[in-house]
């Protein structure tokens, strides 16, 4: 595997006027309750260590207060860590000058925001071209890398609204292309969908991924919904009061949770959509009579439809012509069964 | 009698502390009270007017220990110490504020000599530029045609000149002063007393130190009392602007890099540009208000009329110079919300 694009290391973060000196408390063990208890202070995230790859969704879950709107404004440094590492291509950011931060936050980086956060008395085309405009882009050529943007998104022809002019949905796909107009390798997308209504978030999640085939952004994507989380992660953090719980390919936490928070989590989602062939193939051979093939990313709702309510349907799972496994309805039928430690299967 | 045991009370509280010593015989050189005076030419009758507990004042306290200062003292001490520091403050204030009577001066100057064909039409065709409001306008324009009638427009157009500078004066100064506030909490928790200082003491107050200060000729000095009263809600409002802005908008002008100067310029002050206008028609009002009690040291104007209808007793005179003194607020004031609520419109739907 290459080196990773934004590695987090050891990072640390209390919250409140010293910091510093309780550190030492937290990397002894201290909890998030008995700091806050004792000496007043909130932590706010506990030893996190992550490689984020190039090209790829890492998927940043957890409910409020986990801290992962916190984590993500480390990585460019709207707040300053109390301890530990980022490194962004092996360099630790944490060293830059603040003229090197300025210019890492233009070129290497951009945000994506839960609120939008538009600047209100410019227009969508101004707002769009704003990464350049403070790069000092000249206006020709920062409005047609804004026009072209706007287009990529859907809102050719909105260019001299204002953005309270638009709807939610708009509004935020301009704070899309604001983001890839600056042209930074890295996207960082802080609740982006989560204040938008279930349809439009929907399509809002498929303009992104569909964005990613071509643009190979290296995506940093935080959600607190499971379903938005599982769609879009090619790696995902599961974060629990500041400290990492799990984390993965999403299948392989849906199918080998490691602890009894994660499957409480994961109990209420529905895997038969979420869980692919891949993930539950056997690679054995149990027979010769298949009933068909199957892509292994088809998920497991796509088998079901095939199987035509026949229990004894088996499928050959094929990729690029060659045969890398079957699966078959009791395999299926065990899968979608979340584990529960009460049955004690397994 | 009664006061007698109070007093030889006190007396023995000041011995029972050892403070007998320090206290001298009464100094036949000092000062006589006004109550020593009646009392020694037989007029007063202390016994019954005096209250039968007087409270430990500096002055009861005196009569019995002449080594503790009177009141009268303190206020001495005030002026003591005014003046001797007046002559540094002088030196320093006086080449500092030197430019607003020559701003002032000019400023009178243009407008009473130029001839009112031109200065009329000019006034009203700035109306014009600044609100783009016909209504607005022809307002304007009707109000300074009614100044001509009544033989008021000179008077009108000095009180005007006096509150273009003032007000220039004061954004000019006010607006940094409140982007500084609103970077720091220290600042802004060191700024506020004086602001509220400022607004608190009543205006003929702050004439009292800067007519010691600048001879009552200079036009500086009601410049600087009308400034120092009008710039108040210029500073307050830019500060509350500034750190009203969105922080999400903020933290969004950070991420992509922003320098201090660019997120300036570019997002809190055009962001807090309405809240900065609002002060800017709040200062113009004070300013306006200033400008009555101003002609008190030699401000020209139709603040002098009131103050001459006060003076002679000139009903008709004070009353039509005070309406006179509204109509220009209602200008002044039109003007500037007409202007405010054209930046409005630049935002729909807000």
């Amino acid at each position: 595997m290459s080196d990773p694009k934004i590695r987090i290391r050891n990072l640390y973060k209390i919250f409140g006027a010293r910091a510093g000196k309780y550190l030492p408390h937290v990397l002894s063990g201290m909890g998030k309750s008995e700091l806050l208890e004792s000496h007043g202070h909130a932590l706010g995230l506990n030893n996190i260590n992550i490689d984020m790859q190039a090209g790829e969704i890492s998927v940043i879950m957890g409910l409020s207060g986990s801290g992962k709107s916190t984590l993500i404004r480390h990585i460019n440094r709207l707040i300053e860590p109390t301890s530990g590492e980022i490194l962004l291509d092996g360099q630790d950011i944490m060293r830059f000058s603040q003229a090197d931060l300025l210019q890492t936050r233009q070129k290497s980086m951009s945000m994506v925001f839960q609120n939008f956060a538009l600047l209100p008395h410019r227009t969508v085309l101004q707002n769009v071209s704003m990464g350049l405009k403070v790069q000092g882009v000249t206006k020709e050529i920062r409005e047609h890398e804004g026009r072209k943007w706007l287009l990529r998104v859907g809102l050719k022809g909105h260019e001299s609204q204002y953005p309270n002019q638009l709807s939610g949905g708009m509004q935020q796909r301009v704070g899309i292309a604001r983001a890839l107009t600056s042209n930074s390798d890295i996207l960082l997308m802080d609740e982006a969908f989560s204040a938008l209504d279930p349809l439009i978030r929907t399509d809002m999640q498929d303009l992104l991924l569909e964005l990613q085939t071509e643009l190979h952004k290296t995506i940093v994507f935080i959600t607190h919904d499971l379903d938005e989380a599982l769609k879009l992660a090619d790696h995902l953090v599961i974060l629990k009061d500041g400290a990492v719980v799990q984390q993965g390919k999403p299948q392989h936490i849906l199918l080998n949770p490691s602890d009894p928070y994660i499957e409480e989590f994961i109990a209420d989602i529905n895997r038969a959509r979420v869980l692919r062939v891949r993930s539950i193939m056997r690679h054995s051979n149990l027979g010769n009579e298949y009933s068909g093939t199957i892509d292994p990313e088809a998920n497991l709702e796509q088998v079901i439809g095939m199987a035509q309510g026949d229990m004894s349907a088996r499928f050959e799972v094929i990729e690029n012509n060659q045969r890398i496994g079957e699966v078959d309805v009791a395999l299926l039928m065990d899968a979608l069964v979340p584990y529960r430690p009460d049955t004690a299967k397994r | 009698m009664i006061l007698r045991v109070i007093m030889a009370a006190y007396e023995s509280v000041i011995k029972a502390i050892g403070l007998d010593n320090w206290c001298a015989e009464p100094d036949e050189n000092a000062p006589m009270s006004m109550a020593q005076f009646l009392a020694r030419n037989g007029n007063g009758n202390p016994d019954n007017s005096d209250p039968i507990l007087p409270f430990p004042s500096l002055d009861t306290l005196h009569e019995v220990c002449s080594s503790i200062p009177q009141t009268r003292d303190l206020t001495a001490w005030v002026e003591d110490s005014f003046l001797s520091i007046k002559d540094g403050l002088k030196l320093v204030l006086d080449p500092l504020t030197q430019p607003l009577s020559w701003m002032l001066d000019s400023a009178l100057y243009v407008f009473t000599t130029v001839p009112w064909w031109i200065l009329i039409p000019l006034l009203v065709l700035l109306t014009w530029c600044v609100t783009r409001r016909r209504g607005v306008t022809i307002f304007v324009a009707a109000v300074f045609i009614f100044f001509g009638v009544i033989d008021h427009l000179e008077v009108a157009l000095q009180t005007l000149a006096i509150i273009f500078v003032c007000t220039g004066l004061s954004v000019l100064l006010g607006v940094p002063i409140g982007i500084m506030m609103s970077r720091s909490d220290r600042m802004q928790r060191l700024t506020v007393p004086v602001l509220d200082l400022l607004q608190t003491l009543p205006s003929f107050v702050y004439l009292i130190p800067l007519i010691f200060l600048f001879s009552v000729t200079e036009s500086k000095l009601y410049g600087i009392a009308i400034i120092l009263y009008a710039i108040v809600p210029i500073i307050r409002l830019t500060d509350l602007g500034i750190r009203l802005v969105d922080r999400d908008v903020i933290e969004a002008a950070d991420a992509f890099g922003m320098n201090a100067r660019q997120k300036l310029l570019g997002v809190e002050l055009p962001l807090a540009l309405p809240n900065i206008m609002a002060g800017v028609n709040q200062t113009i009002m004070m300013s306006l208000a200033m400008v009555v009690i101003a002609s008190l040291v030699s401000a020209p104007g139709l603040g002098v009329l009131v103050l001459r209808g006060i003076r002679n007793l000139e009903l008709g005179v004070g009353i039509v110079a005070g309406l006179g003194i509204v109509l220009l607020a209602v200008v002044l004031d039109r003007s500037s919300k007409a202007a405010l609520s054209r930046l409005h419109a630049h935002k729909p739907n807000q």
